[in-house]
């Protein structure tokens, strides 16, 4: 079966308010700089279109209905995942492995700032009888993080150092637009939401839109001179019942990571990667990921953070885009930005440090109060 | 699957229904949103709030987009320039509605149409309603003109026409 | 491109309300189907699911609340979603899991439980529509589909009547489902005099709103070989979308159908789909929408499907049997799961399963395809024998 790469990436957006677009206009516009980039017309070389998106986050029921026109994909094979931006990227990879298309687009964006209800919309996200009426998703999230620090015994210094380093590496990042040089003392002073999780822990809302254009192994090397190979993929979710999980770790990170490793033949990922992608969201969830993915053990992950191995410039570098903390949160969209950001990186088009990276893992969570997860290997 | 098996699955009747025979928890919830119109659709309703219809051109096929969108689906790239259309057009197809949107009935009945409108490509049409008409006096290519409110009460919106009529030959 | 068959099939009742909740309806017809293929869940290497809108049961993210009961907890798990097309979608979803060699048994849940909405399941209809330009209209779908009927009637010449003899033919059919909501022994004449809810459609053109559950369990050729002696193969798959600019486009014909039948014709090499098609289960939520669908699948000539239903030929009995089941007008419409009920029953005629309600002659290849959006996405999946 044909090997899949990614051929192309596009982006809008990355903002806290984008009111001069409508979601359609921004969608546009990604997607025109992805197949520019790609070298492809979408009305004549595309098999396939896949959007991942859901319905409470637009505002509008069935919202697939408004997607097709400004991607190109009139009367074309169009359809939902409704599942973060990486379960799409893995869709298409399986609808070109299985020979259905040889060129399909993915795409994913967020409006947030155009929810106002967003509280509303999360709440209702609980399972209706025994969860919604007192959990929200700051206690949920708190639960797990209490849960977390306790079992491998950090302080509060170690969430806000991951904040911190993740906001600095933002700064290197033109898309980042919630980078900043920000001190764990200011971490650690922001106002406290719901014990032990506080304000600055929190990625802020953002909107933007990705794209990518992923291509059969034939059509890649006949369009592009530097394709970036999907070498495994991954998805996982552990149980919906938020109080029945086992908080000190995140089962559906190590499965997706299980199977990408699997399919991709990575036996060692602790020394398998030049710099990973990882949901990094409220701190703790980077630690938590790093260990799913055996990219640490509960046993190292504290010194790793406290000896500065993760940064931009240490062995391991982790979210050198600056993560969730300095892109913002983009809902479904926020595995498909991080596949932009690394493929980027792979092209030698990130942080200085990183040119020359060979081998990429991007990892993404849907987000609370959801255990479902994916895990996507790249390489050139 | 023998056609006499019993599937699972556990009706409940109406009267169990309105009795409350069994237990459920309510949940009132007002989602609000506030979409951004974009480039396009905000010009849109500028022009409707001026009594004009506008549409835009894409200068590849020509077409004129009623209502107007920012790229063209077809050929995939940006539109070109704004088109002012004419406030008539003729009926592509019609419906009666005895219901609101809640299933409920309605008062009156409400004629619905789809409004393929003048100067603008052949087949560009929107959805709006239909005044001063019978619905037994409506029929297909009928055509219609826009009734706009008065100057002072149009804030820039679809409901600023507020409803097309027959055109007096 | 492996081969992938369809080696179970469950559901449940369908009725306007049920007990369950819409994991408990999920759980029901996925135990079914792994019962019938002979599998366990922990033989299943992946799930998805298919519902249509979360206003329906007011929960966000909706595939992550039925995981569990759909089989998914600890397994790769999604929900794929393409409006009221989305029930004959889901197994496509799951094809090429099974196609590209990811998986090799994918358990396929389609559910809905359209009745915990109120005041009624049609009023999240209306967040269907475009929020700036259509919903200050006070827009409902039902305003849509019967301005495509009166179009449809319009360019064909179709007569009320003609399209009453779908709902008669459905509902009919359904008195032999086990499952069947609104199953029933009617005449043109009781359809033409029901009540009119958005002329040209009344009462009983439209299928009700439903909830219900039904799930299939899909493997790929090596377990289909070990588990079963009758596999049913998919051998073409195909879906398309046309514009959101539904106002923009001649409702008369679904090009959109065309090409998603199209797709899935020419990947299981069918020129002549007329001849090589036995039978289809064809999405009817609204009667002419059987005609409508029959055109676009090209199972007949444009404005030809009247005369066809007409002369009897879409009959159990007949030459080209449409909708055996009894199709959304007879069984229900719990969207999702109602393309899946499409879906199980293809497989079980071609098991020669299907009871009372097994078509006359015999058959090798049938067709299951659902529609939505707004009226603009087709879906088709091809079995065989």
């Amino acid at each position: 079966m044909t090997k899949v790469a990614i051929i192309g990436v596009g982006y809008s957006g990355y903002a806290p308010l984008t009111p001069h677009m409508s979601f359609k206009e921004m969608m546009f516009e990604a997607a025109k700089r992805a197949y520019t980039d790609a070298g492809i017309n979408p009305r004549t070389d595309v098999g396939s279109f896949i959007c991942c998106e859901e319905d409470l986050w637009e505002g509008i029921s069935i919202t697939d209905e408004y997607v097709p026109d400004q991607l190109g994909g009139a009367q074309r094979a169009v359809c939902t995942v409704s599942d973060d931006g990486l379960v799409g990227l893995i869709n298409g990879y399986m609808q070109i492995k299985s020979g259905l298309a040889d060129v399909v687009v993915v795409e994913s964006h967020s409006k947030l700032s155009n929810v106002l209800s967003q509280g509303d919309v999360s709440s209702m996200s609980f399972e209706p009888y025994y969860e919604r009426p007192f959990l929200t998703v700051e206690t949920a999230v708190a639960l797990e993080m209490r849960r977390y620090m306790f079992d491998r015994e950090l302080g509060d210094d170690i969430p806000a150092m991951v904040v911190a380093k993740n906001k600095k590496n933002g700064l290197g990042n033109p898309r980042a637009p919630y980078s900043a040089i920000l001190s764990m003392d200011e971490v650690l002073s922001s106002p406290m939401v719901c014990e032990p999780l506080r304000k600055a822990h929190i990625p802020e809302p953002a909107d933007g839109c990705a794209v990518t254009v992923l291509a059969s192994e034939e059509k890649a090397r006949i369009l592009v001179d530097q394709p970036v190979w999907i070498r495994g993929v991954g998805w996982f979710s552990d149980t919906p019942w938020v109080s029945q999980r086992d908080f000190s770790k995140a089962v559906y990170a190590e499965g997706s990571s299980k199977m990408a490793y699997k399919m991709a033949g990575v036996n060692t990922p602790a020394k398998h990667f030049d710099f990973v992608e990882v949901d990094d969201s409220y701190g703790y969830k980077e630690l938590q990921h790093l260990e799913a993915l055996g990219v640490y053990t509960k046993e190292n992950i504290k010194r790793a953070v406290e000896v500065s191995e993760t940064d931009l410039r240490g062995p391991l570098p982790v979210n050198p885009s600056g993560g969730k903390i300095s892109l913002g949160d983009m809902v479904e969209a926020n595995g498909l930005v991080r596949v932009v950001e690394a493929v980027l990186t792979l092209r030698g088009q990130g942080p200085r440090s990183l040119r020359g990276a060979k081998h990429a893992l991007v990892q993404s969570w849907r987000g609370p109060p959801t255990a479902s997860g994916s895990t996507v290997i790249l390489e050139v | 699957m023998e056609s006499k098996k019993t599937l699972p699955g556990t009706p409940i009747a109406g009267a169990e229904w309105d009795n409350e025979v069994y237990s459920f928890r309510k949940h009132s919830v007002q989602l609000r949103y506030a979409w951004d119109a974009g480039s396009a659709v905000s010009g849109f309703l500028e022009g409707l709030k001026e009594g004009r219809i506008l549409g835009r051109r894409c200068n590849r096929c020509m077409r004129v987009l009623v209502p107007p969108r920012a790229f063209c689906e077809r050929c995939f790239r940006s539109t070109d320039e704004w088109v002012e259309v004419k406030d008539t057009g003729k009926i592509n197809t019609y419906s009666v509605s005895y219901v609101n949107n809640d299933a409920s009935r309605r008062d009156k009945p409400l004629i619905v149409a789809v409004i393929e409108i003048d100067e603008a490509s052949p087949g560009m049409g929107f959805l709006h309603v239909l005044g001063e008409v019978e619905p037994s006096k409506v029929h297909v290519d009928m055509k219609v003109k826009a009734v706009w409110k008065p100057r002072d009460e149009r804030v820039g919106a679809i409901t600023d026409i507020k409803y097309f009529k027959p055109l007096e030959v | 491109m492996r081969r992938v068959a369809v080696v179970g099939a469950g559901m449940t009742l369908f009725r306007h309300r049920m007990l369950e909740t819409g994991k408990e309806m999920a759980f029901e017809a996925s135990r079914m189907a792994l019962d019938q293929a002979g599998l366990d869940i922990k033989d299943v290497d992946s799930v998805v699911l298919g519902s249509a809108p979360d206003a329906f049961d007011g929960v966000h993210m909706k595939g992550e609340y039925l995981l569990d009961g759909a089989g998914g907890t600890c397994k790769p798990y999604t929900r794929v979603y393409v409006g009221g097309g989305t029930g004959v979608f889901v197994p496509i979803a799951a094809w090429w899991q099974v196609a590209s060699g990811v998986a090799d048994i994918v358990l396929v849940v389609g559910e809905e439980k359209m009745s915990p909405l109120l005041p009624h399941p049609q009023y999240a209809f209306w967040s269907i529509f475009d929020p700036i330009l259509e919903r200050p209209l006070g827009v409902t779908l039902l305003w849509i589909f019967s301005l495509e009927m009166r179009r449809y009637m319009h360019v064909y010449n179709v007569k009320e009547e003609d399209i009453a003899l779908v709902a008669v033919k459905n509902k009919r059919n359904a008195l032999d489902h086990p499952a069947a909501q609104l199953a029933a022994n009617i005449t043109v004449d009781d359809v033409l005099k029901s009540e009119p809810i958005c002329w040209p459609v009344k009462r009983l053109d439209v299928s009700p709103t439903s909830d219900g559950a039904a799930a299939v369990v899909l493997a790929s050729e090596d377990v289909a070989r070990r588990i079963t002696d009758d596999p049913v193969w998919i051998t073409g798959v195909g879906w398309n979308v046309d514009s959101t600019y539904w106002t923009n486009r001649d409702l008369c014909y679904p090009e959109y159908l065309e090409k998603a039948a199209n797709m899935a014709y020419r990947m299981a090499h069918i020129s002549d789909p007329k001849k090589e098609i036995d039978f289809a289960e064809v999405y009817d939520p609204f009667d002419y929408k059987e005609l409508h669908h029959m055109e676009g699948l090209q199972l007949a000539r444009r404005g030809e499907a009247p005369k066809l239903t007409r002369e009897g030929v879409t009959q159990r009995d007949g030459d080209l049997p449409i909708n055996p089941s009894g199709g959304l007008l007879g069984v229900g419409n719990p969207i999702a799961a109602a393309g899946m009920m499409k879906i199980a029953e293809v497989f079980w005629q071609l098991r020669g399963e299907a009871g009372k309600r097994q078509v006359k002659k015999p058959v090798r290849r049938g067709l299951a395809q659902a529609w939505g959006d707004l009226m603009q996405v087709g879906t088709v999946v091809i079995m065989e024998r």
